[in-house]
């Protein structure tokens, strides 16, 4: 809210009082017959209604849930729920495996994040440089991967990197020196998730190819022609010429993809056939497990919060970003 | 395409050898990007005995659709594509409706609280949806909407609503006021000025964000897992019933993420021109 509050000093006039039509900023303007102070709420209604339902009394009963216990007699009524303070928290913090997850988390979302910024750029100075029909054809097949259902995305990934009959084993076992025959990617954790990893990537890179293509039209050739008569190179070019103007694209598909990939949930659940052993758990699946595998609600309850909390400093970047970009209307 | 708007410095000749190596690259990315997506395909149109051979020749062995007969066959295909349909049309409807509404208020009212109720509305959207899965178990439960579609579609609203909402208020700011002060100035009441000026123009917008968000309804997996038994599963869910304890049936199970893809996808290709096209480009010259 203070963010808000910041980038947006200069608009809005005078909204002291409730006026009988509504200002805007340039020109007269008539309310009309159905103007008024109350019209935006009834409009509004419905939806903050809705929201209220599945969103604010959800997000109330996840905090107030994390401060009870309730297990499996809770959830069918037969015991209330006790009040118990921060034990959940405190059981939940002082246990070394929620650490280890956490930095598992952090780790697996900032290889995400990294790659598929720097991949995405790339990509997207590549597409500015090749001919038009190649550039068609990375086009369609981008927008295409990116069209694809999650699930169906990692039921395919799950199949090219298949022990006995992946196609990924098979390929680099051609490769030199190379048996990779019968290789199990999921013996070992990192290995696994690395193969996540490139999962996300693989959906998460078009968006941002996309994105940043379009942001680089908007760079004006006078500027980079500029910089090169004054004797940059092409990476003197882009990293004072393209990169600052690209810059809030950037903080802005930076944040998102750290909210999309701190979310990961159904690529690790579903590649590990909906029981991720304990080297695959990120704090989603982490929370998933100690709720409906161990039935313990309030605990899975603490470690979700404790992830939107972790995740609220990257929102509030991305808060501050989409509300600049909003203002200029 | 473009020659001539590149660096007009520089030879041709040795410009025209530089895209040469770009366009290899480029290629590169294409056969990367794209293989997965061609894998699918190629296994699940080639015989099964053909996919679970330890070294698969990289081209088409053989045309078969024996591996979409399989892939009906194995669990009730058209129920679970039936429920699916059902709840995003229904999530996408509502949202929709209420959408708009909300849309409107605050994009062309200037009031009291205006900001918060945005804020709100993007903050929401950034929960993750799997830390709402243990509250919503729980309300549903509560409200004996469990294992009903009712109640998933009244928890793909969580994700749906504020997505379209703020999508749609994108595309009304891009309306000019001006056009509906015009309808004013000639006598229209505001709800008059909406309905005939605004919402014309707002129709391909609502169009794109509805296709936008019935594939991301059509796509969710979690709740649609966790709140429905597997009586009522829906299409993302029914994918997982070709593995069992006896193994994976690879080929049949790329045949029916194949039936998944392909009409999200198109979707998907005809969405994407929309969102990207400008809405009200010549409706206001100059």
């Amino acid at each position: 809210m203070s963010a808000a509050d910041t980038t947006t000093p200069a608009k809005v006039p005078p909204p002291r009082q409730a006026p009988p039509t509504p200002p805007v900023a340039k020109g007269p303007r008539r309310g009309g017959t159905s103007g008024g102070a109350a019209t935006p709420w009834l409009l509004l209604a419905p939806c903050l209604l809705v929201l209220a339902l599945v969103m604010a009394y959800p997000l109330y009963r996840l905090v107030t849930l994390s401060f009870q216990s309730f297990g499996q007699s809770q959830l069918w009524g037969f015991k209330p729920a006790e009040w118990v303070g921060f034990d959940n928290f405190s059981k939940v913090l002082g246990d070394s495996e929620f650490w280890t997850v956490v930095l598992r988390t952090i780790v697996f979302a900032a290889g995400c994040v990294i790659l598929t910024m720097v991949l995405g750029m790339l990509v997207a100075l590549l597409l500015q440089r090749v001919s038009g029909w190649v550039k068609t054809m990375i086009n369609i097949v981008l927008v295409a991967s990116w069209g694809m259902p999650v699930i169906v995305a990692t039921t395919v990934f799950k199949w090219l990197f298949d022990s006995d009959y992946g196609v990924l084993n098979a390929l680099m076992s051609k490769l030199p020196g190379v048996d990779m025959v019968g290789h199990n990617w999921f013996a070992s954790g990192p290995q696994g998730l690395a193969v996540i990893m490139l999962l996300v990537v693989w959906g998460a890179v078009p968006f941002v190819v996309i994105t940043l293509s379009a942001g680089l039209t908007q760079v004006p050739k006078e500027l980079e022609e500029a910089a090169r008569l004054d004797g940059a190179g092409a990476l003197g070019v882009f990293r004072y010429v393209t990169l600052p103007i690209l810059k809030p694209i950037i903080v802005m598909l930076t944040t998102l993809s750290v909210i999309w990939d701190m979310g990961v949930f159904p690529q690790v659940f579903v590649m590990r056939g909906g029981h991720p052993e304990a080297e695959f758990q990120i704090l989603n699946t982490y929370s998933y497990d100690r709720a409906f595998v161990v039935n313990d609600y309030a605990q899975g309850s603490a470690i979700a919060l404790l992830t939107v909390l972790l995740l609220l400093g990257v929102v509030a970047v991305y808060m501050r970003q989409m509300l600049k970009i909003g203002e200029v209307e | 395409m473009t020659s001539t708007s590149v660096a007009p410095t520089g030879g041709r000749a040795r410009r025209g050898k530089s895209k040469l190596g770009w366009n290899l690259l480029g290629l590169l990315v294409f056969l990367v990007a794209g293989f997965p997506l061609y894998w699918m395909l190629n296994t699940a149109f080639k015989p099964a005995k053909d996919a679970i051979d330890p070294d698969p020749s990289l081209f088409p062995t053989g045309f078969t659709l024996d591996n979409f007969r399989r892939a009906l066959d194995i669990a009730d295909f058209w129920g679970p594509v039936g429920r699916s349909l059902i709840v995003s049309l229904a999530v996408v409807v509502i949202g929709m409706v209420v959408g708009v509404l909300a849309a409107l208020a605050i994009s062309r009212f200037a009031f009291r609280g205006r900001k918060v109720v945005i804020v709100g509305i993007l903050a929401v959207q950034m929960i993750p949806l799997v830390a709402m899965i243990i509250p919503i178990f729980l309300l549903l439960n509560d409200l004996e909407q469990y294992d009903k579609l009712t109640g998933l579609i009244i928890t793909y609203l969580t994700f749906i609503l504020p997505f379209t909402v703020w999508t749609l208020r994108g595309f009304i700011v891009n309306i000019p006021r001006e056009l509906e002060e015009a309808a004013m100035v000639d006598g229209c009441s505001r709800t008059g000025a909406f309905v005939r000026v605004v919402f014309p123009l707002l129709a391909p917008g609502m169009v794109a964000t509805s296709v936008y968000g019935f594939i991301q309804a059509w796509n969710e997996y979690i709740y649609a897992l966790m709140l429905l038994s597997q009586k009522n599963q829906t299409a993302t869910v029914w994918l997982g019933n070709f593995t069992t304890k006896h193994g994976t049936e690879y080929a049949p199970m790329m045949a029916g993420a194949t039936m998944m893809a392909v009409p999200i996808v198109v979707l998907f290709l005809l969405v994407q021109r929309k969102m990207a096209a400008g809405l009200t480009a010549g409706a206001v010259k100059g």
